[in-house]
């Protein structure tokens, strides 16, 4: 089992996933689990930008000294487009379920609510 | 204890998932020229949409119809958000007035925040942004005024309308293409009239991306304010 040799970029989007990951697994608060799919969604967006990314290029906007050779893929920028806002409606979503389970059960933590269920 | 096993199986199963993560990406070489696509996108797009900014080139016309599934979502979520958070009647219940600072400065950066945000779904062809930054800035300036006024309220007759006119005239500027060309969102002000091929790179250039993206930006501005305001309005009951 060697350790495999990863950009300093790919680590770092990767570190934000997992830190996600570790929230939505151990806390029971379910605004902190909210916080942490959006840290994961963050980690994504970020791994997407940086496959995209090609050494010594710039932004993909054509102008004076920038051609077509001179700039980095702009498909991974146009798909994190969509998914940032993708994922800003589905937090409004989760986040009005969060409101409404609050306003039944006087609390936010996902035991108590379990146990409350019944 | 119950806490610290399950810490350490928290940790141990992301152990795993990194490394089989990273195992993926170690194959995957950053920073290395890999475009298929995009390689045409960037050599075509002056030419093909008039626009200089790819990104929001493909975005609004090579895949429009994709931003308009985009744009469908985000209205979908919405109203989902109205109805989960729909009471008879809703009021603002916050009691607390923001502080004086937040207040003053409310007031003083609110045109200049709308300003901004009109700048940046304007200029989508041109710079970095379009129409879903830029909505979201308008939502800004709106979520400001909540957080420091306890009464302030956005005004719905004028929000909600323009909401709807500004996703069918998305809807309206495809069929129009539709009529003119042969498909649905073909480019019709760059692609039959050639507009603003004399001046690339300024602000009337570009076809219909700043036409599109200026609907969108009214439309997820609003969109976004409605979402603030479904949630930080509470139910009174008499």
């Amino acid at each position: 089992m060697s350790v495999p040799h990863i950009g300093l970029y790919y680590f770092g989007a990767l570190s934000l996933v997992l830190v996600g990951i570790y929230g939505v697994l151990v806390k029971k608060n379910l605004l902190k689990i909210l916080i942490s799919l959006s840290i994961v969604e963050t980690g994504v967006n970020l791994l997407l930008i940086s496959v995209g990314y090609i050494t010594g290029r710039s932004a993909p906007i054509l102008s004076e000294g920038i051609g077509p050779k001179q700039a980095v893929d702009p498909i991974p920028q146009a798909l994190v487009l969509t998914a940032i806002v993708i994922g800003v409606a589905t937090t409004a979503m989760a986040l009005s379920v969060a409101i409404t389970l609050y306003e039944k059960y006087g609390t936010l933590n996902i035991e108590e609510i379990r146990r409350l269920r019944g | 204890m119950v806490s610290v096993l399950k810490r350490s199986l928290a940790i141990i199963t992301l152990l795993i998932i990194g490394y089989w993560l990273a195992q993926g990406l170690a194959g995957v070489p950053f920073g290395q020229d890999r475009m298929l696509v995009g390689k045409y996108y960037l050599e075509n797009v002056k030419a093909q949409t008039g626009a200089v900014n790819a990104v929001t080139a493909i975005v609004v016309n090579y895949r429009g119809f994709d931003t308009l599934g985009e744009v469908t979502v985000l209205f979908i979520a919405s109203t989902g958000v109205g109805a989960l958070l729909w009471r008879r009647k809703k009021k603002r219940t916050a009691k607390t007035e923001g502080s004086v600072v937040l207040r003053t400065g409310s007031e003083l950066l609110f045109p200049f925040i709308l300003m901004f945000g009109t700048y940046i779904f304007i200029h989508g062809h041109l710079t970095p942004g379009g129409g879903f930054p830029g909505g979201a800035t308008i939502a800004t300036a709106f979520l400001i005024l909540y957080m420091a006024f306890v009464d302030y309220e956005i005004p719905h007759r004028l929000f909600e309308p323009l909401e709807g006119l500004a996703g069918m005239g998305y809807v309206l500027v495809g069929l129009i293409g539709l009529a003119i060309g042969s498909y649905f969102l073909f480019d019709w002000i760059w692609q039959t009239w050639h507009w603003g091929a004399a001046n690339l790179g300024r602000l009337f250039s570009g076809g219909f991306i700043p036409v599109i993206y200026t609907l969108i930006g009214l439309k997820v501005g609003t969109e976004l304010s409605g979402i603030v305001d479904s949630m930080l309005t509470e139910e009174v009951r008499e």
